[in-house]
């Protein structure tokens, strides 16, 4: 038999080749690390520059500061000021306030409708569902955004006669549609991983299917469910768009969800174009970034660990 | 011999099996209904945005609109600067992006074993990055690209006070985008890369052919389906992202359209953020407004719409073949 | 003359075949020792073989008794798999095809390999047995397609497809891609074939055509099959070698095995005691 002329294996080729992949696999770790480098670096300032630390330092940032003499000590961002002012005590708070309703508005309508998708709908339904949320989680913020501002901030005052048209309460529902594809998607994949043997044993005693949900189906899907609900808050701590659209952007402290409020992501993003480079408010700036990446590394860290932890237990049980 | 024993039957035990409530009986009832209402409420919400946006804002579109300039303060004209910076930006983006991600991709499915500690790393950083706030990275855009790749261009390459690339330019927004739509490819591609049956990666290895070989002739066409999936969210969601750009490029108006990496450019996201809060008469912009955001709106729609089809079909060839 | 414990030193004989040609049977391959884990878990035990040249040699025994783990190592397919560990000697021609040989596509060259269930590349008829020569260097368009068309020959699939060679491999009928996936394995001229269980996902006239093939093939190649049915092995094996548990408990002349096995388990098995 004739044998051909078979062209040895370049080493080279391969080699080259595997590095090139390794070397790309690394981009996402390296970028990971990149970024909190670089916003961090434009923060440290805060920490060692004595002049940057007469406007803006952790203390300052932190406590109640007496501005002016004849007035007493407060909380206030108001950069600036002749005074500058950088507490981030407000915008701490209008975070939490626009998250709040969000949550408050997304969690039970997400995880009720994941109820219902993988528990009730059938497959013909499910697969128009499905598809109609993950267009909802294409709309992009922005456009979310707008129509908070346009729209929804005119029914919301009509309806409740509120003072101020763009407030929390706006924002946070604007919001809250954002992250409701995130919930249901989590909480309906946790639901329908919850293997069928379980449920046929409930069933097959006499239960129907809400109590089966109920008792059975939803306490083994808390995990799951719990995951998405934790990366739904991440995604409205950060969210940029819609609050700097509709939430009012005044950095106020009150306890009211109908006043305007400043989000971390909105100062940032109304703040930064017109910042001297370099300056005070620049650093805090970046050190508002740093407060928002790490916030949000660690929250999707946490809802990661359930996810994978639900996903050990679902194997122990199956296997 | 030995007898077979028969179990002894337990005693009988005194109670009866009460009929199910009618609370028991109803509350199914009930909670389907509940849930369903959650399941409509969302879909109307959907339908509502989608249904006020095509209200206000189809008059609006045509040829002329797509394809002309703004004029006189935005009151009028057409959004064509915007449309053509959101396209020069995306493709810039995906040009970046999909080779990253796909070779991530790729590593992880085929270079090494699921419980290595490099792997989880990177699953690590990947979650990570897929959760940045967007304004992060438009941070990071500012800080990275344009204060520390430019620049550093810049005092290499060129002498004059003036900044070249150290300055918002269409490239860096479009390197800052391709960062925050990484995770969105590596996860389509690596979906599509798990659907690749080992058998027929072996009778690549069978007849002789190297891993790289492998990957280039058989892997690769076989995950292209996942790859366009992959990419075509990310257009999508680049498309759509405006915290990110903000500051790396794009601009309100330019009376140019951009043709250098370095030049800034227009484009639909930005365009609708700054005629919302900052049109000096809101009601004049309002018409323009709606189309645009019309626009941008059928463009994410359409992109999405063609990725769960592509999708849905390769999860019904898998199923088929598996 | 022929030797009949696999454990003898090699000898060269020759015989005459159907065509009037010399025929070497001497072993074209060889295993001493051969033991093998897939992490910590050892699955094959000390398997000493000879395979004969020109010869079907056929492994039979129940499932997960490590017969195709065996056939895998035999052309270091169990390299793609992360975490295994092969000890032992593996020879093709007196060279150790894991230590004297550098490069392992020499190996997968020289010893071919047919899967169990047919995996054609999603790709025309043409480009799949062209595959192996592509991507091992031949790329005059003549050479190839002198070799595809006398692969698909020795598949017994030349007339079928010769039409339809641009047609995607999918097109084609089960028992037509199994032999399309022969013909893939033949274009690079190995010397060796190993089939894993070539015809058990085959209808019964498919399969007896596989066969045929088979019986045509060892003519100027030497074949390994692994196998769950018995009167397969039977029907077309010069050799078999019965696997129970990772051990290689007998091996022989197949009419040897069949009448007159020497242990007690290759008896029970064959004639049926346990699958």
């Amino acid at each position: 038999m004739s044998h051909f002329e078979f062209k040895p294996k370049s080493k080279i080729r391969e080699f080259l080749g595997e590095k090139i992949i390794f070397l790309s696999a690394l981009s996402a770790l390296i970028v990971v690390l990149l970024i909190f480098v670089f916003i961090f670096k434009e923060s440290i300032p805060i920490f060692t520059d004595p002049e940057v630390q007469q406007e803006a330092s952790i203390d300052k940032m932190t406590f109640q500061q007496q501005y002016y003499k004849d007035k007493p000590p407060k909380w206030s961002w108001q950069p600036n000021s002749e005074v500058p002012k950088y507490s981030l005590l407000p915008l701490a708070l209008g975070t939490l306030k626009a998250a709040i309703v969000a949550m408050l508005f997304a969690v039970p309508l997400a995880v009720a409708a994941a109820i219902y998708t993988s528990e009730f709908a059938s497959s013909r339904f499910r697969e128009i569902i499905k598809p109609i949320i993950e267009l909802l989680a294409g709309i992009p913020s922005v456009v979310l955004g707008f129509f908070a501002l346009i729209v929804l901030a005119t029914v919301i005052q009509e309806a409740l006669g509120l003072t101020f048209r763009l407030n929390a309460l706006t924002a946070g529902i604007a919001l809250g549609l954002a992250v409701i594809p995130i919930i249901f998607t989590v909480a309906e994949d946790a639901l329908s991983a919850v293997p069928m043997p379980l449920r046929n044993g409930a069933l097959a005693l006499g239960a129907n299917p809400w109590q089966v949900s109920l008792t059975m189906v939803l306490p083994a899907a808390l995990p799951g469910i719990s995951a998405g609900v934790v990366l739904g808050f991440g995604r409205a701590i950060g969210e940029t768009m819609i609050v700097l659209m509709a939430s009012g952007n005044a950095a106020v402290i009150s306890a009211s969800f109908t006043d305007s409020i400043r989000t971390f992501s909105a100062t940032i993003a109304a703040e930064l174009a017109e910042v001297v480079f370099g300056s005070a408010h620049y650093n805090v700036l970046f050190f508002i970034g740093s407060l928002l990446f790490v916030f949000t590394f660690a929250i999707n860290l946490g809802g990661d660990l359930l996810l994978s932890r639900l996903k050990l237990k679902l194997q122990g049980r199956s296997s | 011999m030995i007898e077979p024993r028969i179990a002894d039957t337990p005693p009988p035990v005194d109670y009866e099996v009460q009929p199910t409530s009618f609370l028991t009986r109803s509350s199914g009832t009930v909670s389907k209904g509940l849930t369903l209402l959650a399941v409509i409420i969302i879909i109307a919400m959907l339908a509502v945005i989608i249904g006020n946006v095509i209200y206000h804002g189809a008059s609006t579109i045509s040829w002329d609109f797509l394809t002309s300039p703004p004029e006189n303060g935005m009151e009028a004209g057409g959004i064509f600067p915007a449309v053509f910076g959101t396209v020069a930006l995306v493709i810039l983006m995906v040009i970046a992006v999909v080779p990253i991600g796909v070779l991530t991709a790729i590593y992880l499915q085929e270079y090494t074993r699921p419980d290595s500690k490099i792997t989880r790393l990177i699953r690590i950083a990947i979650a990570n990055l897929a959760g940045v706030p967007s304004i992060v990275f438009g941070l990071f855009g500012l800080g990275f690209f344009i204060g520390f790749v430019g620049s550093g261009i810049d005092s290499v390459f060129f002498d004059s006070g003036r900044p070249v690339w150290g300055q918002p330019a269409i490239i860096w927004a479009a390197m800052t985008l391709s960062l925050l739509t990484l995770p969105v490819v590596i996860i389509a591609t690596e979906e599509a890369l798990r659907t690749i049956p080992a058998e027929l990666k072996d009778a690549s290895y069978a007849l002789g052919a190297t891993k790289l070989q492998t990957i280039v002739r058989v892997i690769i066409p076989q995950a292209l389906p996942g790859i366009l999936t992959g990419g075509i969210l990310a257009v999508s969601r680049g498309a759509g992202e405006v915290a990110p750009i903000m500051f790396t490029g794009a601009a309100y108006y330019l009376p140019y359209l951009p043709s250098k990496l370095n030049d800034q450019f227009m484009e639909l996201g930005y365009h609708i953020y700054v005629m919302a809060t900052q049109s000096p008469d809101v009601e004049a912009t309002k018409p323009i407004l709606y189309g645009t955001v019309l626009v941008l709106l059928v463009l994410t729609f359409l992109l999405n719409i063609i990725a769960i089809v592509i999708r849905s079909k390769m999860r019904r060839a898998r199923s088929h073949a598996g | 003359m022929q030797d009949d414990t696999a454990n003898s030193p090699t000898r060269a004989m020759f015989q005459v075949n159907q065509d009037g040609k010399l025929v070497g049977t001497g072993n074209k391959m060889k295993t001493r020792n051969v033991n093998f884990s897939y992490g910590s878990n050892q699955v094959l035990f000390d398997i000493n073989t000879d395979i004969r040249e020109h010869q079907v040699t056929a492994l039979i025994g129940p499932s997960g008794c490590g017969k195709s783990t065996f056939l895998r190592t035999l052309n270091r397919m169990n390299e793609t798999i992360p975490g295994t560990k092969m000890s032992g000697k593996i020879l093709l021609d007196d060279l150790d095809i894991y230590h004297d040989i550098k490069d392992v596509s020499t190996v997968r060259t020289r010893v071919g390999m047919v899967f169990q269930r047919s995996n054609p590349f999603p790709k025309s008829i043409f480009a799949n047995v062209a595959y192996g020569l592509r991507v091992n260097g031949v790329t005059d368009k003549d050479i190839v397609e002198d070799a595809v068309e006398a692969a698909l020959q020795s598949a017994f699939l030349w007339d079928e497809v010769k039409d339809k060679l641009d047609v995607s491999a999918n097109m084609l009928s089960g028992g037509q891609q199994q032999r399309l996936c022969i013909a893939r394995a033949l274009a690079v001229r190995p010397e060796v074939v190993l089939m894993d269980e070539p015809a058990s996902a085959l209808d019964p006239i498919s399969t007896s055509k596989i066969e045929e093939l088979i019986r045509e093939l060892k003519k100027k190649y030497t074949i390994v099959i692994v196998t769950h049915n018995m009167q397969q092995a039977a029907r077309i094996s010069d050799y078999t070698g019965f696997f129970y548990q990772g051990v290689l408990v007998e091996f022989g002349p197949t009419k040897m095995i069949f009448t007159k096995p020497s242990k007690k388990q290759t008896e029970d098995y064959i004639t049926g005691r346990f699958g």
